[in-house]
């Protein structure tokens, strides 16, 4: 019999300190009446986890299954940023909704927890439980207003598709295991090119089905349905929550399953992922500009930028890949921001959420319509905003690996973009106002508003800072 | 010849079960299939040497996740179910994509090239019988993610008592 | 002996039978069913790929997918209890409360 040896506990101290963190908070619940002190309580646990996060080594452990790396602390790093983010706009928000529940802050931590485990799943079976652990905290969180018939059916269609894709994932790993006789991400690319199994339809069938996985993960066309109604109906802060967490989640196990296990049938696999980006960034951007409420226009404009992370993926190389990290960190902040005024616009009684309502927001809300005309313009990658500079070095690494048609029509569809997001700022600056709209402006959000507007303009004029990060964060990988 | 009958008597009954799953009108009647498939599945685990498997999915999938179905189902106005339609309006459309699907699928698996066998053969794991195989590896090997595996079903119990629980509104 | 490509001829029928299912049906529970179909179906296909390697890692995945299957279930079905308070409709078709 195997003696048992226990493993090396170091590399996954921030996923334990996060687990008993986020159990911390779940009974926590029980003793605050407050629950302003679980959004605090929370925002201090991933503060904690984040130096945590600085102390660990870079190694594999649990005879890796699970990898410390650069990689991994980056995508990590963009996972707690949206937590913070996240609650700081969630505060007043659940009390307007009426669902100011502590369970709220625990699942989100959970959601989190399985993120930071797919980011450094070195094994499929780790893998699909991060994968897991994360959609089901999303599910609840999406389906989290249970009074309201909208929330109770986004999360009702993210759950079934949802579940859908898990079942094309889990297929897709008994192929490759069936194969190779492994689930270890490395094992299988050493098994693969050792018995030339580069041609091998199970090969192909293996990689398809993960790409189809990974596509519902990053609502990418065509398997994006969900996408639109999950994000309209959610709760708004779970909106903002979701169109970053999980979608970077889905990016950080494709660029480490793609660029690994599959990394020899690199042509393969961009053969099917640049259709998949060409109809992302088509579909997403043209179904935005006749959308007339603004969650479901943000949805369109999400699935749109998974299409545009596509591109560094398909280039393949390390520069790509850092160049979908920085991407995936500066949509973070402009999307998060785009929500958190959507969210102040949300008062008792009044929705805010079609795109009439901003109608003149900048005559009565002068600093509101400014912080939104930023945020659009860096969705729309206007210099000098950081949208500009994610999307500059994005297609810069395309270009570099030959993909310069690939980079063309991604620009097309950029332009078309400015459309539906300037037509936002037109709004806003050129109308008059309908009806006096009140802002539910709270600390919190202010805090919130302030680290994303100062994060994007930071980051759209100095760059190089968050682009060398990235890049030494691939270099290990 | 007699496996092969064997197996030719359950690959024949858990398709037709799975075609009657999917195209009964009846919720409860799917559902009471899907039990009968559930048992058929198990015999083919039982077949291929995995009685701890054989187990669960008879205790968990027939005995929890079935009954917590049928909960469900009885929640549905049965009466209104019987009079609409069970398919969508584009059923061949989703016929002709599975069909597809299911010869390209069968097409490529022809190819499928076993990796060398490992150190679990059929005497190793009948020596120390199934259970103790799989607790030995999965407690020492896979300890990793039975630990996370222990996370997910607490976000299940959450999830149940976030979502199902009377106390909908909280107050201002 | 059965040849390991007629369990997966078998796991492949099931599987597409739950694609099927899925892609068509409106009863919200029954496509959940059509889930679980499939999940089954790469159930069948580890624990012969398992048996054919004479390697227990197929087994352990399927004990975990038992194990997430059995907590989608409860979440899922806490979903369909959640929607039946507000609207008694289980069909994909009529919700509609989002279109565009």
């Amino acid at each position: 019999m195997p003696e048992f040896v226990m493993p090396d506990l170091a590399p996954v101290m921030p996923e334990i300190v996060m687990t008993i963190l986020a159990l911390v908070t779940l009974i926590a619940d029980i003793i605050f009446k407050r629950k302003e002190t679980l959004a605090i309580l929370s925002i201090a646990s991933v503060v904690l986890v984040f130096f945590v996060l600085f102390g660990t080594p870079f190694k594999t452990t649990f005879n890796g299954m699970f990898i410390a790396d650069g990689y991994s602390l980056f995508f990590k790093l963009i996972f707690l940023l949206n937590v913070v983010l996240t609650v700081l706009i969630s505060m007043r928000y659940l009390v307007i909704e009426r669902v100011n529940f502590g369970e709220y802050y625990s699942l989100i931590l959970f959601a989190t927890l399985g993120m930071m485990l797919m980011a450094s799943a070195g094994d499929l079976i780790v893998l699909y439980l991060g994968l897991e652990l994360m959609a089901l905290s999303t599910y609840i969180l999406a389906g989290f207003i249970t009074y309201d018939m909208k929330s109770n059916e986004a999360a009702m269609k993210y759950f079934l598709l949802g579940a859908f894709a898990s079942a094309f994932l889990l297929y897709g790993i008994s192929m490759i295991y069936g194969l190779t006789g492994t689930t270890d991400l490395n094992a299988i690319s050493e098994y693969i090119i050792l018995n030339g199994l580069t041609a091998n339809p199970v090969v192909m069938l293996s990689m398809i089905l993960f790409a189809v996985a990974f596509s519902f993960k990053i609502a990418a066309v065509p398997f994006h349905m969900w996408a639109p109604d999950a994000y309209e109906g959610a709760p708004t802060s779970v909106t903002a929550f979701m169109s970053v967490g999980p979608k970077a989640a889905g990016f950080a196990v494709l660029g480490r399953v793609f660029l690994i296990a599959f990394g020899s049938v690199r042509m393969d696999w961009s053969a099917v992922l640049i259709p998949i980006a060409i109809l992302t960034m088509g579909v997403g951007n043209i179904v935005a500009l006749s959308q007339t409420n603004i969650k479901r226009m943000l949805a369109y404009s999400s699935i749109a930028h998974a299409g545009y992370a596509l591109l560094g993926i398909i280039a393949g190389t390390g520069e790509g890949l850092a160049s979908v990290m920085n991407y995936l960190l500066i949509y973070a902040f402009m999307n998060i921001g785009a929500f958190a005024v959507i969210i102040m616009l949300r008062t008792e009684g009044f929705k805010g959420d079609t795109i009439t309502d901003y109608e003149g927001l900048a005559k009565s809300h002068p600093l509101a319509a400014a912080l939104m005309l930023v945020f659009m313009f860096s969705l729309t990658g206007i210099p000098p905003t950081a949208g500009f500079m994610g999307k500059l070095y994005i297609f810069m690494s395309a270009v570099y690996a030959g993909y310069t048609w690939l980079v063309v029509v991604a620009v097309i569809f950029s332009a078309i973009s400015a459309y539906f997001y300037l037509r936002i700022v037109m709004y806003m600056y050129m109308r008059e106002p309908k009806e006096s709209v009140s802002l539910a402006a709270t600390p919190a959000l202010g805090i919130a508003l302030a680290i994303t507007a100062a994060a994007v303009i930071i980051i759209g004029v100095l760059p190089s800072a968050v682009v060398s990060f990235a890049r030494a964060a691939v270099a290990g990988f | 010849m007699l496996p092969k009958l064997f197996f030719g008597y359950y690959a024949v009954v858990i398709i037709v079960l799975s075609l009657l799953v999917v195209t009964r009108k009846n919720p409860v009647h799917s559902v009471m299939w899907m039990l009968l498939l559930f048992f058929h599945i198990a015999g083919l685990y039982l077949f291929l040497n995995a009685e701890f498997i054989a187990a669960i999915q008879i205790i968990v999938y027939a005995g929890a996740i079935l009954v917590l179905f049928l909960f469900v189902v009885l929640l549905l106005n049965l009466r209104e179910e019987l009079l609409i339609e069970r398919f969508i309006g584009t059923w061949p459309t989703a016929l002709v994509i599975s069909v597809s699907l299911l010869i390209l699928v069968i097409r490529a698996i022809q190819d499928m090239a076993l990796a060398p066998p490992g150190n679990h053969s059929v005497d190793a794991i009948q020596a120390e019988t199934h259970t103790v195989a799989l607790g030995k590896i999965l407690y020492t090997d896979y300890l990793f993610p039975f630990e996370i595996a222990s996370v997910v079903l607490l976000i299940a119990i959450i999830g149940a008592l976030v979502l199902a629980k009377r106390k909908m509104r909280s107050p201002q | 002996m059965v040849p390991l490509n007629w369990y997966l001829m078998l796991s492949t029928v099931v599987f597409m039978i739950g694609v099927f299912g899925f892609l068509t049906r409106k009863n919200i529970i029954i496509m959940f069913i059509s889930v679980e179909l499939m999940l089954n179906a790469v159930n069948i296909s580890l624990v012969s790929f398992s048996h054919f390697l004479q390697d227990l890692r197929g087994h352990i995945l399927v004990f975990f997918i038992i194990t997430v299957a059995a907590a989608e279930a409860a979440i899922g079905l806490a979903l369909i209890i959640a929607l039946f308070r507000n609207k008694t409709t289980a069909h994909v078709d009529e919700m509609t409360e989002m279109k565009g």
